[in-house]
């Protein structure tokens, strides 16, 4: 089994298959779900095996057409982005798994070329993670993002309108990364990330490396929707097909968070960011910013979609947050803050697709009684909210923990009080919702006594893999200890 | 929306020019690993073709020499050809694109077979290429209903 070249089978398996996925429409429809189902196992084990290889044995190096590195485009497999393949492959099973009933309820006619889209959103994802040449992560990076904005223009009234608008967000994201990398080639005529992080340190001084360093962060912080650039994300999450925003909300923005760990940490010298330029002092303040906009602009909101949106925002913040104490701790922080907000914000996602599919309004003042009519739903719900809110047993609660952590050793006691104070902040919104699907009454202007509503459950396809999704966030929170100490802590350099 | 309409100078014009259009199409992909060119430049002159022969005629002549299936086909067969030339790598024992592993199915020697393996590639990308072309020209072209 060992033998199989899994960095390579993980991206060429859902690339042809996207393609094969057409053909395989038009002689029976029903086998596209099917086909996409055995194509994210094939992804979910690959990961798990590529990770279980990485962890035992060390860094896995693949040279595609046995090209020598710095020339050929290499696939590098450390720890960090073994571990963030595993997230995204994982998640995007769980979520391809309920895709069936959304699908078939919002846009039957288009699930061929839903499920095309998909695996080409998921092989980009992929790809931009596993990939070691930073010009190959930006190709990725396109694949994965045209798929995306495809995906969203599926969506309701208003749904084009907000992917022509994250289309030109974008593209002016991509666009700087690529003079990015540009500026990079011309200063060390090198692509390949592990060659430039032996390049570097000897061209810090040079203007061009600082000029790619701001075109790099500015591209990124467009693709993962950093605070004063985040303007596309809430509309483009909130008119999207639910299955879409359930696929997209909690990977894209993690991928693009990973990005930026990559480039800030590992390409460029951990010092550069911190001391060199005051881009980590920047950072904080922008990451800072971004979680109190984001979760007072949530408060503001009627639709739920929406209000997830603004909160997905915040919770961006914080990854960016982490990254910007420059430390240890923080850093830790960041990363696992990439797999515990990747799962919480599929379950709130997946659970606004549930109540979707069941004909229940995303506005919060017309929840009422929702707990009544889906039990089970709503106490997902319930404890990914708590978990968002940081409460102990809940993963959430230990990402933020070593965030603060960090601000302390950091010394940055104005970003710890942000941090606690949008667990207070989160704590009222998620409670403002919870407060309407538990003990909501109608309004005083329906004086007609409410029936006592049937229990009308989501399907079980989308109920068991949102159980699923709960169920680790609680017990990733258990043994975060572990996965820190044995996964996360290989992943941040020597000199943090 | 294209109609129909009577020119004999620009349909005669075309009618012969559209056939050595694609020749030189298929040279330029055939050619683009040896010469400038390559399978995105043929390919885009192969569109280029189905595109002056939907201005010259009109839209039905295009459908009837390319369905919207056939399309669709060629817009994912180029790339399985890609892909699959890479897989194919991968089965005989090389790398992803490890071209130089094709020579055990071919009767050359190891540097011919990278030749023929890129060449494979070219034409792969340019089918993908001319069936883009085509379908970006109808989705402006055509009214929605049609596609």
């Amino acid at each position: 089994m060992s033998h199989l070249p899994f960095p390579i089978l993980i991206i060429v398996v859902p690339l042809i298959s996207a393609f094969l996925m057409i053909l395989l429409g038009w002689l029976r429809k029903s086998l596209c779900y099917l086909l996409l189902i055995f194509v994210l196992g094939i992804t979910t084990l690959s990961s798990f095996m590529i990770l279980e290889e990485v962890l035992w044995k060390g860094s896995i190096h693949y040279r595609l057409g046995g090209w020598l590195p710095p020339w050929g485009i290499e696939y590098v497999i450390d720890p960090l982005n073994g571990f963030v393949l595993l997230i995204v492959s994982t998640i995007s099973l769980i979520i391809g798994i309920t895709s069936k009933p959304m699908v078939e309820r919002e846009f039957p006619e288009r699930a061929i070329y839903f499920y095309c889209l998909y695996l080409l959103q998921i092989t980009g994802l992929l790809g931009i993670v596993i990939t070691g040449d930073l010009f190959n992560l930006y190709v990725f990076l396109e694949i994965a993002s045209l798929a995306g904005y495809a995906l969203i223009a599926i969506g309701e009234e208003g749904a084009p309108f907000a992917s022509f608008n994250y289309m030109i967000y974008g593209t002016i994201g991509a666009c700087f990364y690529l003079l990015g990398v540009g500026y990079l080639y011309i200063e060390s005529g090198s692509l390949n990330m592990a060659d430039l992080t032996k390049l570097l340190p000897g061209l810090l001084s040079s203007k061009v490396t600082l000029i790619a360093f701001a075109f790099f962060s500015v591209g990124i912080a467009i693709k993962m929707a950093l605070f004063p650039l985040h303007v596309w994300l809430p509309d483009a999450y909130t008119y999207a097909p639910s299955t879409v925003s359930t696929l997209v909300a909690p990977l894209t923005t993690k991928v693009g968070a990973y990005v930026m760990i990559r480039v800030m940490v590992n390409v460029f010298p951990p010092t550069f960011f911190t001391e060199t330029l005051p881009a980590a002092l920047l950072l904080r303040w922008m990451a800072g910013l971004g979680i109190l906009f984001g979760c007072l602009f949530a408060l503001a909101q009627k639709d739920l979609k929406r209000m997830l949106g603004y909160v997905l925002i915040a919770e961006i913040g914080y990854i960016a947050m982490g990254i910007g104490f420059g430390n240890r701790n923080g850093l830790t922080g960041a990363i696992l803050h990439i797999m515990n907000d990747g799962l919480m914000m599929a379950c709130l996602f997946l659970f606004v697709g549930a109540i979707t599919l069941k004909g229940w309004p995303r506005k919060i003042d017309q929840l009422q009684g929702l707990h009544q009519t889906m039990p089970l739903t709503s106490a997902a719900f319930v404890l990914s909210g708590l978990s968002v809110i940081g409460v102990p047993p809940t993963c959430g609660f230990f990402s933020k923990w070593y965030l603060v952590l960090g601000a302390i050793d950091a010394k940055q006691w104005l970003s710890a009080a942000i941090l606690l104070a949008s667990s207070l902040c989160n704590a009222i919104l998620f409670f403002r919702v919870i407060e309407k699907a538990y003990f909501g009454k109608a309004g005083n202007e329906q004086r007609i006594e409410r029936p006592i509503l049937k229990r009308d459950e989501a399907p079980l396809i989308v109920l068991i893999p949102l159980w699923v999704l709960t169920l680790g966030v609680i017990s990733l929170g258990l043994f975060s200890g572990t996965i820190i100490s044995n996964i996360i802590h290989l992943t941040i350099p020597a000199s943090f | 929306m294209i109609s129909r309409f009577y020119d004999v100078i620009i349909q005669t014009v075309c009618r012969l020019l559209i056939p050595f259009i694609q020749v030189f199409g298929l040279y330029v992909i055939a050619h683009g690993h040896s010469s400038p060119g390559g399978g995105f430049q043929g390919g885009v002159i192969l569109g280029a073709s189905f595109i002056l022969l939907c201005l010259s005629h009109d839209l039905q002549e295009l459908r009837k020499r390319m369905p919207l299936k056939m399309i669709l086909l060629f817009c994912s067969l180029g790339v399985m050809i890609y892909a699959g030339l890479g897989f194919l790598c991968l089965l005989l024992g090389g790398d992803y694109l490890d071209y130089g592993k094709l020579h055990l199915l071919f009767p050359v020697n190891e540097i011919q077979s990278r030749s023929i393996g890129i060449f494979g590639i070219e034409v792969g990308v340019g089918i993908t290429v001319m069936a883009v072309m085509v379908s970006i020209f109808l989705n402006l072209a055509a009214p929605e209903a049609e596609n």
